[in-house]
Protein backbone atom coordinates (compact mmCIF):
# COMPACT_ATOMS: atom_id res chain seq x y z
CA UNK A 1 0.00 0.00 0.00
CA UNK A 2 0.93 3.22 -0.63
CA UNK A 3 2.01 5.98 1.67
CA UNK A 4 -0.48 8.13 0.42
CA UNK A 5 -3.14 5.70 0.52
CA UNK A 6 -1.99 4.62 4.27
CA UNK A 7 -2.09 7.75 5.35
CA UNK A 8 -5.69 9.13 3.83
CA UNK A 9 -6.99 5.82 5.76
CA UNK A 10 -5.65 6.68 9.11
CA UNK A 11 -7.20 10.21 8.58
CA UNK A 12 -10.12 8.69 8.10
CA UNK A 13 -10.11 7.03 11.21
CA UNK A 14 -10.07 10.24 13.18
CA UNK A 15 -12.40 12.18 10.79
CA UNK A 16 -15.08 9.03 10.84
CA UNK A 17 -15.00 9.37 14.71
CA UNK A 18 -15.26 13.08 15.09
CA UNK A 19 -18.09 13.28 12.62
CA UNK A 20 -19.38 10.49 14.66
CA UNK A 21 -19.02 12.42 18.22
CA UNK A 22 -19.68 15.90 16.78
CA UNK A 23 -23.39 14.72 15.11
CA UNK A 24 -24.35 12.57 18.19
CA UNK A 25 -23.31 15.56 20.99
CA UNK A 26 -25.38 18.16 18.74
CA UNK A 27 -28.41 16.48 16.84
CA UNK A 28 -31.10 15.50 19.23
CA UNK A 29 -32.20 11.97 18.45
CA UNK A 30 -35.62 12.62 19.33
CA UNK A 31 -37.64 13.81 22.95
CA UNK A 32 -37.19 12.38 25.79
CA UNK A 33 -40.19 11.40 28.27
CA UNK A 34 -39.26 14.59 30.11
CA UNK A 35 -40.10 16.56 26.78
CA UNK A 36 -36.46 17.92 26.42
CA UNK A 37 -34.51 16.67 23.37
CA UNK A 38 -32.61 13.48 23.72
CA UNK A 39 -28.96 13.49 22.65
CA UNK A 40 -27.24 9.98 22.55
CA UNK A 41 -23.57 11.93 23.81
CA UNK A 42 -25.15 14.96 25.68
CA UNK A 43 -22.89 17.87 26.14
CA UNK A 44 -22.67 18.24 29.57
CA UNK A 45 -20.74 14.71 29.66
CA UNK A 46 -19.00 14.60 26.21
CA UNK A 47 -18.73 18.39 25.37
CA UNK A 48 -18.28 18.74 21.07
CA UNK A 49 -15.27 17.68 19.19
CA UNK A 50 -15.40 21.92 17.83
CA UNK A 51 -15.09 22.94 21.51
CA UNK A 52 -12.49 20.87 22.29
CA UNK A 53 -10.63 21.92 19.41
CA UNK A 54 -11.35 25.55 20.04
CA UNK A 55 -10.54 25.60 23.40
CA UNK A 56 -6.87 23.58 22.63
CA UNK A 57 -6.07 26.33 20.55
CA UNK A 58 -7.00 28.77 22.90
CA UNK A 59 -4.80 27.55 25.66
CA UNK A 60 -1.35 27.63 23.50
CA UNK A 61 -3.04 31.17 21.98
CA UNK A 62 -3.13 32.37 25.40
CA UNK A 63 0.27 30.29 26.42
CA UNK A 64 -1.64 29.09 29.65
CA UNK A 65 -0.31 25.77 28.64
CA UNK A 66 3.50 26.25 28.37
CA UNK A 67 4.13 26.28 32.24
CA UNK A 68 2.26 23.69 32.40
CA UNK A 69 3.50 21.50 29.86
CA UNK A 70 7.37 23.11 30.66
CA UNK A 71 6.30 21.21 34.57
CA UNK A 72 5.08 17.57 33.21
CA UNK A 73 8.42 17.32 30.65
CA UNK A 74 10.73 18.75 33.61
CA UNK A 75 9.22 16.15 35.33
CA UNK A 76 9.40 13.30 33.04
CA UNK A 77 12.42 13.91 32.24
CA UNK A 78 14.55 13.89 35.58
CA UNK A 79 12.21 10.92 36.15
CA UNK A 80 13.88 9.07 32.85
CA UNK A 81 17.40 10.10 34.03
CA UNK A 82 17.35 8.70 37.53
CA UNK A 83 15.39 5.73 36.43
CA UNK A 84 17.43 4.97 33.72
CA UNK A 85 20.41 5.77 35.26
CA UNK A 86 19.66 4.00 38.35
CA UNK A 87 18.78 0.80 36.23
CA UNK A 88 21.52 0.54 34.62
CA UNK A 89 23.80 0.63 37.22
CA UNK A 90 22.47 -1.78 39.67
CA UNK A 91 21.14 -4.25 36.20
CA UNK A 92 24.98 -4.32 35.62
CA UNK A 93 25.71 -4.93 39.31
CA UNK A 94 23.20 -7.51 39.76
CA UNK A 95 24.21 -9.54 36.57
CA UNK A 96 27.50 -9.53 37.02
CA UNK A 97 26.86 -10.66 40.91
CA UNK A 98 24.56 -13.39 41.18
CA UNK A 99 24.93 -13.91 44.95
CA UNK A 100 23.57 -9.97 45.12
CA UNK A 101 21.05 -10.98 42.21
CA UNK A 102 19.89 -13.97 44.00
CA UNK A 103 20.20 -12.58 47.68
CA UNK A 104 17.71 -9.25 46.33
CA UNK A 105 15.69 -11.07 44.18
CA UNK A 106 12.53 -11.50 46.20
CA UNK A 107 12.17 -7.94 47.04
CA UNK A 108 13.01 -6.75 43.78
CA UNK A 109 9.80 -8.85 42.40
CA UNK A 110 8.08 -7.87 45.78
CA UNK A 111 8.53 -3.89 44.64
CA UNK A 112 7.75 -4.62 41.03
CA UNK A 113 4.67 -6.34 41.83
CA UNK A 114 3.28 -3.35 43.89
CA UNK A 115 1.42 -0.76 41.62
CA UNK A 116 2.92 2.36 41.83
CA UNK A 117 0.15 4.48 42.04
CA UNK A 118 -0.04 3.69 45.45
CA UNK A 119 2.79 5.52 46.23
CA UNK A 120 1.98 8.43 45.19
CA UNK A 121 0.42 9.78 48.21
CA UNK A 122 3.56 8.56 50.16
CA UNK A 123 5.51 10.32 47.96
CA UNK A 124 3.14 13.78 48.17
CA UNK A 125 3.93 13.13 52.05
CA UNK A 126 7.47 12.48 51.74
CA UNK A 127 9.08 15.15 49.03
CA UNK A 128 6.02 17.70 49.20
CA UNK A 129 3.56 19.00 46.45
CA UNK A 130 5.90 20.16 44.15
CA UNK A 131 8.26 18.20 41.39
CA UNK A 132 9.49 15.55 43.60
CA UNK A 133 6.82 13.44 44.48
CA UNK A 134 6.23 13.06 40.64
CA UNK A 135 9.60 12.61 39.57
CA UNK A 136 10.16 9.98 42.17
CA UNK A 137 6.81 8.41 40.94
CA UNK A 138 8.02 8.15 37.26
CA UNK A 139 11.24 6.62 38.80
CA UNK A 140 10.11 3.61 40.46
CA UNK A 141 8.32 3.32 37.02
CA UNK A 142 11.08 3.54 34.89
CA UNK A 143 13.67 1.68 37.16
CA UNK A 144 12.19 -1.42 36.61
CA UNK A 145 11.53 -1.44 33.26
CA UNK A 146 15.54 -0.25 32.54
CA UNK A 147 16.56 -2.78 35.68
CA UNK A 148 14.94 -5.76 34.22
CA UNK A 149 15.95 -5.22 30.78
CA UNK A 150 19.87 -4.33 30.87
CA UNK A 151 19.84 -7.16 33.92
CA UNK A 152 18.65 -9.90 31.11
CA UNK A 153 20.83 -8.20 28.40
CA UNK A 154 23.88 -8.35 30.11
CA UNK A 155 22.86 -12.37 31.56
CA UNK A 156 22.00 -12.96 27.65
CA UNK A 157 24.94 -12.09 26.01
CA UNK A 158 25.95 -14.99 23.38
CA UNK A 159 28.59 -17.45 25.35
CA UNK A 160 30.36 -17.47 21.67
CA UNK A 161 30.61 -13.87 21.01
CA UNK A 162 31.61 -14.12 24.95
CA UNK A 163 34.29 -17.21 24.68
CA UNK A 164 35.51 -15.60 21.15
CA UNK A 165 36.17 -12.20 23.33
CA UNK A 166 38.00 -13.91 25.69
CA UNK A 167 40.39 -15.63 22.89
CA UNK A 168 40.72 -12.17 21.35
CA UNK A 169 42.62 -11.45 25.08
CA UNK A 170 39.96 -8.92 26.22
CA UNK A 171 40.35 -9.04 29.84
CA UNK A 172 37.38 -8.61 32.76
CA UNK A 173 37.53 -4.60 32.26
CA UNK A 174 37.66 -4.83 28.14
CA UNK A 175 34.51 -7.37 27.84
CA UNK A 176 33.06 -4.84 30.39
CA UNK A 177 33.68 -2.26 28.00
CA UNK A 178 33.52 -4.12 24.32
CA UNK A 179 30.57 -7.00 25.46
CA UNK A 180 28.32 -6.61 28.19
CA UNK A 181 27.80 -2.70 27.75
CA UNK A 182 26.84 -2.35 24.28
CA UNK A 183 25.04 -5.29 25.01
CA UNK A 184 22.90 -4.18 27.83
CA UNK A 185 22.78 -0.71 25.80
CA UNK A 186 21.12 -1.97 23.17
CA UNK A 187 18.19 -3.46 25.80
CA UNK A 188 18.12 -0.46 26.80
CA UNK A 189 17.76 1.42 23.88
CA UNK A 190 15.18 -1.08 22.59
CA UNK A 191 12.65 -0.51 25.61
CA UNK A 192 13.03 3.81 25.65
CA UNK A 193 9.87 3.58 24.15
CA UNK A 194 8.24 1.98 27.08
CA UNK A 195 10.45 3.57 29.60
CA UNK A 196 9.98 7.05 28.52
CA UNK A 197 6.27 6.67 28.07
CA UNK A 198 6.17 5.65 31.90
CA UNK A 199 8.16 8.57 32.52
CA UNK A 200 4.93 11.06 31.51
CA UNK A 201 3.17 8.20 33.28
CA UNK A 202 4.69 9.08 36.50
CA UNK A 203 4.52 12.65 35.77
CA UNK A 204 0.94 13.14 35.43
CA UNK A 205 -1.07 10.35 37.75
CA UNK A 206 1.65 12.04 40.44
CA UNK A 207 0.51 15.95 39.51
CA UNK A 208 -3.37 14.01 38.63
CA UNK A 209 -3.36 13.15 42.44
CA UNK A 210 -2.19 16.18 44.37
CA UNK A 211 -0.13 19.39 42.61
CA UNK A 212 -0.54 22.62 41.89
CA UNK A 213 1.19 22.53 38.40
CA UNK A 214 1.33 20.39 34.98
CA UNK A 215 -0.91 18.50 32.76
CA UNK A 216 -2.09 16.46 35.12
CA UNK A 217 -3.14 18.95 37.34
CA UNK A 218 -4.62 20.84 34.62
CA UNK A 219 -7.01 17.89 33.95
CA UNK A 220 -7.46 17.12 37.32
CA UNK A 221 -8.80 20.89 37.53
CA UNK A 222 -10.86 20.57 34.91
CA UNK A 223 -12.23 17.59 36.20
CA UNK A 224 -13.14 18.89 39.67
CA UNK A 225 -15.75 21.85 37.98
CA UNK A 226 -17.13 19.37 35.70
CA UNK A 227 -15.51 21.30 32.80
CA UNK A 228 -15.81 18.49 30.52
CA UNK A 229 -14.23 20.34 27.61
CA UNK A 230 -10.91 21.04 29.75
CA UNK A 231 -10.81 17.59 30.67
CA UNK A 232 -10.64 16.89 26.65
CA UNK A 233 -8.42 19.95 25.75
CA UNK A 234 -5.97 18.39 28.51
CA UNK A 235 -6.14 15.19 26.88
CA UNK A 236 -5.77 16.13 23.74
CA UNK A 237 -2.48 18.40 24.52
CA UNK A 238 -1.49 15.15 26.56
CA UNK A 239 -1.31 12.96 23.43
CA UNK A 240 0.51 15.19 21.28
CA UNK A 241 3.27 15.53 24.10
CA UNK A 242 3.50 11.94 24.61
CA UNK A 243 3.64 11.50 20.71
CA UNK A 244 6.62 14.46 20.23
CA UNK A 245 8.59 12.97 23.09
CA UNK A 246 7.67 9.73 21.17
CA UNK A 247 8.99 10.98 17.75
CA UNK A 248 11.94 12.27 19.83
CA UNK A 249 13.45 9.15 20.64
CA UNK A 250 12.88 7.51 17.48
CA UNK A 251 15.26 10.10 16.43
CA UNK A 252 18.04 9.52 18.63
CA UNK A 253 17.68 5.72 18.72
CA UNK A 254 18.59 5.50 15.20
CA UNK A 255 21.58 6.29 14.26
CA UNK A 256 22.69 4.22 17.94
CA UNK A 257 20.92 1.24 16.47
CA UNK A 258 22.45 0.73 12.94
CA UNK A 259 23.83 -2.70 14.20
CA UNK A 260 20.10 -4.26 14.98
CA UNK A 261 19.59 -6.11 11.82
CA UNK A 262 15.79 -4.71 12.05
CA UNK A 263 17.56 -1.68 10.54
CA UNK A 264 18.00 -3.26 6.89
CA UNK A 265 15.80 -2.13 4.39
CA UNK A 266 16.46 -2.75 0.67
CA UNK A 267 16.49 0.28 -1.37
CA UNK A 268 15.66 1.15 -5.23
CA UNK B 1 58.75 -29.20 20.24
CA UNK B 2 55.05 -29.88 19.57
CA UNK B 3 52.86 -26.83 19.41
CA UNK B 4 49.85 -28.59 21.24
CA UNK B 5 50.78 -31.39 23.49
CA UNK B 6 47.50 -33.16 24.77
CA UNK B 7 48.40 -35.58 27.50
CA UNK B 8 46.34 -38.32 28.74
CA UNK B 9 43.57 -35.59 28.42
CA UNK B 10 39.93 -36.79 29.85
CA UNK B 11 36.95 -35.15 30.04
CA UNK B 12 33.98 -36.10 32.51
CA UNK B 13 30.59 -34.05 33.28
CA UNK B 14 29.15 -34.09 36.03
CA UNK B 15 25.40 -34.82 35.89
CA UNK B 16 22.62 -32.84 37.38
CA UNK B 17 21.16 -35.55 40.24
CA UNK B 18 24.75 -37.69 40.17
CA UNK B 19 26.63 -39.36 38.34
CA UNK B 20 29.49 -39.01 35.65
CA UNK B 21 28.91 -38.74 32.01
CA UNK B 22 32.28 -39.78 30.63
CA UNK B 23 32.97 -38.08 27.41
CA UNK B 24 36.23 -38.31 26.58
CA UNK B 25 38.56 -41.05 27.40
CA UNK B 26 42.27 -40.14 28.08
CA UNK B 27 43.71 -39.48 24.83
CA UNK B 28 46.75 -38.01 23.55
CA UNK B 29 47.02 -35.44 20.87
CA UNK B 30 50.13 -33.73 19.16
CA UNK B 31 50.47 -31.17 16.78
CA UNK B 32 53.63 -30.37 15.48
CA UNK B 33 54.38 -26.86 14.83
CA UNK B 34 53.34 -25.79 11.06
CA UNK B 35 51.52 -28.83 11.31
CA UNK B 36 47.89 -28.90 10.19
CA UNK B 37 46.38 -31.72 11.83
CA UNK B 38 42.25 -32.38 11.22
CA UNK B 39 40.22 -34.19 13.85
CA UNK B 40 37.40 -35.80 12.68
CA UNK B 41 34.74 -38.15 14.18
CA UNK B 42 30.49 -38.03 14.69
CA UNK B 43 29.05 -35.85 16.00
CA UNK B 44 28.74 -35.72 19.87
CA UNK B 45 32.12 -37.48 20.23
CA UNK B 46 33.49 -34.46 21.99
CA UNK B 47 36.22 -33.28 19.01
CA UNK B 48 35.13 -29.79 19.98
CA UNK B 49 35.89 -30.53 24.00
CA UNK B 50 39.95 -31.25 23.06
CA UNK B 51 39.28 -28.12 21.15
CA UNK B 52 38.23 -26.26 24.19
CA UNK B 53 40.89 -28.08 26.08
CA UNK B 54 43.66 -27.18 23.90
CA UNK B 55 42.07 -23.02 24.16
CA UNK B 56 42.05 -22.61 27.64
CA UNK B 57 38.89 -22.49 27.93
CA UNK B 58 37.74 -25.24 29.66
CA UNK B 59 39.90 -27.41 32.22
CA UNK B 60 40.17 -30.92 31.17
CA UNK B 61 38.97 -33.61 33.88
CA UNK B 62 42.62 -35.47 33.80
CA UNK B 63 45.96 -35.07 31.87
CA UNK B 64 47.37 -31.47 31.11
CA UNK B 65 47.91 -29.37 28.10
CA UNK B 66 51.53 -28.17 26.79
CA UNK B 67 51.57 -25.33 24.59
CA UNK B 68 54.99 -25.19 23.18
CA UNK B 69 56.13 -26.77 26.12
CA UNK B 70 54.44 -24.59 28.85
CA UNK B 71 51.98 -25.93 30.91
CA UNK B 72 48.89 -24.41 29.96
CA UNK B 73 46.66 -22.79 33.07
CA UNK B 74 43.96 -20.26 31.86
CA UNK B 75 43.28 -19.47 28.13
CA UNK B 76 45.76 -20.01 25.78
CA UNK B 77 47.19 -16.56 24.47
CA UNK B 78 49.14 -18.27 21.81
CA UNK B 79 46.19 -19.58 20.11
CA UNK B 80 43.84 -17.87 17.55
CA UNK B 81 40.22 -19.85 17.88
CA UNK B 82 37.65 -19.88 15.15
CA UNK B 83 34.61 -20.21 15.80
CA UNK B 84 32.05 -22.58 14.62
CA UNK B 85 28.92 -20.30 15.10
CA UNK B 86 28.84 -16.44 14.90
CA UNK B 87 31.49 -14.97 17.36
CA UNK B 88 31.77 -11.61 16.13
CA UNK B 89 30.57 -8.50 18.05
CA UNK B 90 27.26 -7.40 16.67
CA UNK B 91 27.40 -4.23 17.86
CA UNK B 92 31.30 -3.77 15.77
CA UNK B 93 31.47 -3.03 12.02
CA UNK B 94 34.15 -5.49 10.40
CA UNK B 95 37.26 -3.32 10.53
CA UNK B 96 36.34 -2.68 14.12
CA UNK B 97 35.38 -6.60 15.23
CA UNK B 98 38.93 -7.18 13.48
CA UNK B 99 40.75 -4.14 14.90
CA UNK B 100 39.68 -4.71 18.53
CA UNK B 101 41.85 -8.02 18.77
CA UNK B 102 44.89 -5.59 18.64
CA UNK B 103 43.77 -2.69 20.23
CA UNK B 104 43.16 -4.44 23.34
CA UNK B 105 46.81 -5.51 23.83
CA UNK B 106 47.59 -1.81 23.47
CA UNK B 107 48.21 -1.38 19.75
CA UNK B 108 47.01 2.71 18.64
CA UNK B 109 43.45 2.60 17.31
CA UNK B 110 44.80 4.28 13.77
CA UNK B 111 47.71 1.63 13.62
CA UNK B 112 45.05 -1.12 14.54
CA UNK B 113 42.41 0.22 12.16
CA UNK B 114 45.49 0.34 8.82
CA UNK B 115 45.73 -3.50 10.46
CA UNK B 116 42.64 -4.46 10.50
CA UNK B 117 41.97 -2.82 6.83
CA UNK B 118 45.09 -4.87 5.17
CA UNK B 119 43.87 -8.47 6.78
CA UNK B 120 40.24 -7.34 5.82
CA UNK B 121 41.25 -6.94 2.08
CA UNK B 122 43.83 -10.41 2.68
CA UNK B 123 40.64 -12.51 3.04
CA UNK B 124 38.68 -10.52 -0.24
CA UNK B 125 36.77 -7.77 2.01
CA UNK B 126 38.40 -4.47 1.62
CA UNK B 127 35.62 -2.94 0.67
CA UNK B 128 33.32 -4.23 3.62
CA UNK B 129 34.87 -3.07 6.87
CA UNK B 130 32.17 -0.55 7.31
CA UNK B 131 29.88 -3.01 7.43
CA UNK B 132 27.78 -4.50 10.49
CA UNK B 133 27.97 -8.10 10.85
CA UNK B 134 24.34 -8.53 9.67
CA UNK B 135 24.98 -7.05 6.29
CA UNK B 136 27.15 -9.60 5.52
CA UNK B 137 26.46 -12.99 4.47
CA UNK B 138 27.35 -16.22 5.90
CA UNK B 139 30.82 -16.75 3.90
CA UNK B 140 31.87 -12.97 4.45
CA UNK B 141 30.89 -13.08 8.15
CA UNK B 142 33.57 -16.27 8.49
CA UNK B 143 35.85 -14.29 6.42
CA UNK B 144 35.99 -11.30 8.71
CA UNK B 145 36.13 -14.24 11.57
CA UNK B 146 38.82 -15.76 10.19
CA UNK B 147 40.39 -11.85 9.75
CA UNK B 148 39.79 -11.47 13.07
CA UNK B 149 41.99 -14.40 14.35
CA UNK B 150 44.73 -13.91 11.79
CA UNK B 151 45.40 -10.03 12.94
CA UNK B 152 46.81 -11.03 16.35
CA UNK B 153 49.59 -13.27 14.53
CA UNK B 154 48.72 -16.48 16.60
CA UNK B 155 51.35 -19.30 16.51
CA UNK B 156 48.15 -21.69 16.64
CA UNK B 157 44.92 -21.90 15.07
CA UNK B 158 42.44 -23.57 16.87
CA UNK B 159 39.03 -24.12 14.36
CA UNK B 160 36.05 -25.81 15.46
CA UNK B 161 34.11 -26.80 12.27
CA UNK B 162 34.45 -23.28 11.14
CA UNK B 163 32.68 -24.02 7.54
CA UNK B 164 30.16 -26.03 8.82
CA UNK B 165 27.18 -23.56 8.55
CA UNK B 166 28.35 -22.26 4.97
CA UNK B 167 26.46 -23.82 1.67
CA UNK B 168 28.85 -26.19 -0.18
CA UNK B 169 30.28 -23.69 -2.67
CA UNK B 170 31.23 -21.14 -0.15
CA UNK B 171 32.61 -24.24 1.71
CA UNK B 172 35.38 -24.91 -1.08
CA UNK B 173 36.01 -20.95 -1.36
CA UNK B 174 36.68 -20.71 2.25
CA UNK B 175 38.51 -23.86 2.55
CA UNK B 176 41.13 -22.54 -0.72
CA UNK B 177 41.14 -19.46 0.99
CA UNK B 178 42.65 -20.67 4.30
CA UNK B 179 44.86 -23.28 2.92
CA UNK B 180 46.68 -19.84 0.57
CA UNK B 181 46.68 -18.22 4.19
CA UNK B 182 48.03 -21.07 6.05
CA UNK B 183 50.78 -21.66 2.82
CA UNK B 184 51.98 -18.12 3.31
CA UNK B 185 53.45 -18.88 7.33
CA UNK B 186 52.64 -22.56 8.61
CA UNK B 187 50.76 -22.36 11.73
CA UNK B 188 50.21 -25.26 13.85
CA UNK B 189 46.49 -26.04 13.00
CA UNK B 190 44.01 -28.33 14.93
CA UNK B 191 41.04 -28.27 12.58
CA UNK B 192 37.86 -29.76 13.74
CA UNK B 193 35.27 -30.88 11.33
CA UNK B 194 33.17 -34.42 10.41
CA UNK B 195 33.70 -33.77 6.77
CA UNK B 196 35.97 -36.62 5.42
CA UNK B 197 36.87 -34.96 2.55
CA UNK B 198 37.32 -31.68 4.01
CA UNK B 199 40.05 -33.22 6.91
CA UNK B 200 42.09 -35.18 4.03
CA UNK B 201 42.19 -31.84 1.68
CA UNK B 202 43.42 -29.19 3.99
CA UNK B 203 45.62 -31.56 6.57
CA UNK B 204 49.33 -33.25 6.87
CA UNK B 205 47.51 -35.26 9.07
CA UNK B 206 43.71 -36.68 10.61
CA UNK B 207 42.72 -37.94 13.54
CA UNK B 208 39.50 -40.21 13.97
CA UNK B 209 37.68 -39.79 16.90
CA UNK B 210 35.29 -42.82 18.32
CA UNK B 211 31.60 -41.84 18.86
CA UNK B 212 31.15 -40.92 22.73
CA UNK B 213 30.42 -41.69 25.38
CA UNK B 214 33.96 -42.77 26.63
CA UNK B 215 35.33 -41.56 22.94
CA UNK B 216 38.94 -41.92 22.41
CA UNK B 217 41.08 -41.31 19.03
CA UNK B 218 41.46 -44.72 17.00
CA UNK B 219 42.95 -43.70 13.95
CA UNK B 220 45.69 -41.57 12.86
CA UNK B 221 46.41 -40.82 9.11
CA UNK B 222 49.45 -39.42 7.63
CA UNK B 223 48.06 -37.49 4.48
CA UNK B 224 51.10 -37.71 1.91
CA UNK B 225 49.64 -35.03 -0.46
CA UNK B 226 51.88 -32.72 -1.84
CA UNK B 227 51.21 -29.11 -0.89
CA UNK B 228 50.45 -26.73 -2.04
CA UNK B 229 47.26 -28.33 -3.10
CA UNK B 230 44.64 -27.27 -5.35
CA UNK B 231 41.10 -27.97 -3.29
CA UNK B 232 39.33 -28.63 -6.01
CA UNK B 233 42.02 -30.83 -8.06
CA UNK B 234 43.24 -33.04 -5.14
CA UNK B 235 39.91 -34.35 -4.80
CA UNK B 236 40.24 -36.64 -8.09
CA UNK B 237 43.40 -38.01 -7.14
CA UNK B 238 43.59 -41.83 -6.66
CA UNK B 239 45.64 -41.29 -3.70
CA UNK B 240 42.99 -39.03 -2.37
CA UNK B 241 40.66 -42.02 -2.86
CA UNK B 242 43.14 -44.64 -1.14
CA UNK B 243 42.92 -42.23 1.78
CA UNK B 244 39.47 -41.78 2.04
CA UNK B 245 38.31 -45.18 2.03
CA UNK B 246 40.66 -46.25 4.31
CA UNK B 247 39.87 -43.46 6.53
CA UNK B 248 36.02 -44.02 6.09
CA UNK B 249 36.85 -47.64 6.96
CA UNK B 250 37.71 -46.39 10.76
CA UNK B 251 34.73 -44.16 10.98
CA UNK B 252 32.05 -45.81 9.43
CA UNK B 253 31.39 -47.72 12.16
CA UNK B 254 31.68 -45.30 14.34
CA UNK B 255 29.34 -42.87 12.57
CA UNK B 256 26.97 -46.00 12.54
CA UNK B 257 27.32 -46.52 16.37
CA UNK B 258 25.77 -42.47 17.29
CA UNK B 259 22.43 -43.75 15.10
CA UNK B 260 22.29 -46.77 17.40
CA UNK B 261 22.80 -48.97 14.18
CA UNK B 262 24.95 -52.49 14.48
CA UNK B 263 27.52 -52.82 11.84
CA UNK B 264 27.15 -55.34 9.52
CA UNK B 265 30.46 -56.71 10.14
CA UNK B 266 29.25 -57.85 13.61
CA UNK B 267 25.90 -58.74 12.22
CA UNK B 268 27.55 -61.64 9.79
CA UNK B 269 29.37 -62.85 12.93
CA UNK B 270 25.68 -63.27 14.69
Amino acid sequence: MSRAKLLFLQVMVAVTVLVFWHIFSTVPLGTGSDGKPFYLLPQFFFSTPLKVIERVFLMFWEGTVYKHLMITLTEAVLAFVIGATAGVLIGFWFARKPLVAAVFDPYVKMMNALPRVVLAPIFALWFGLGIWSKVWLGVTLVFFIVFFNVYQGVREVSPVVLSNARMLGMNERQLLRHVYWPAALSWVFSSLHTSVGFAVVGAVVGEYLGSSAGLGYLIHQAEGVFDVTGVFAGMVILMIFVMVIDFCVTLIEKPLLVWRPSETRTVQ
Amino acid sequence: MPAVQLNRVSVAYGLTGGGRYEAVQPVDVRVADGEFVAVLGPTGCGKSTLLNIAAGLMPPSSGESLIFGQRLQGLNTQAGYLFQQDALMPWKTARDNVAIGLEVRGTGRREALAQAEGFLAKVGLASFGDRYPHQLSGGQKKRVALAQVLVREPKILLMDEPFGPLDAQTRLIMSELLLDLWQADRKAVMFVTHDLDEAIALSDRVLVMSAGPRSSIIGDFPIPLARPRDIAEVRSEPEFHRLHAAIWNTLRDEVRKTYGLSTPAKEARA
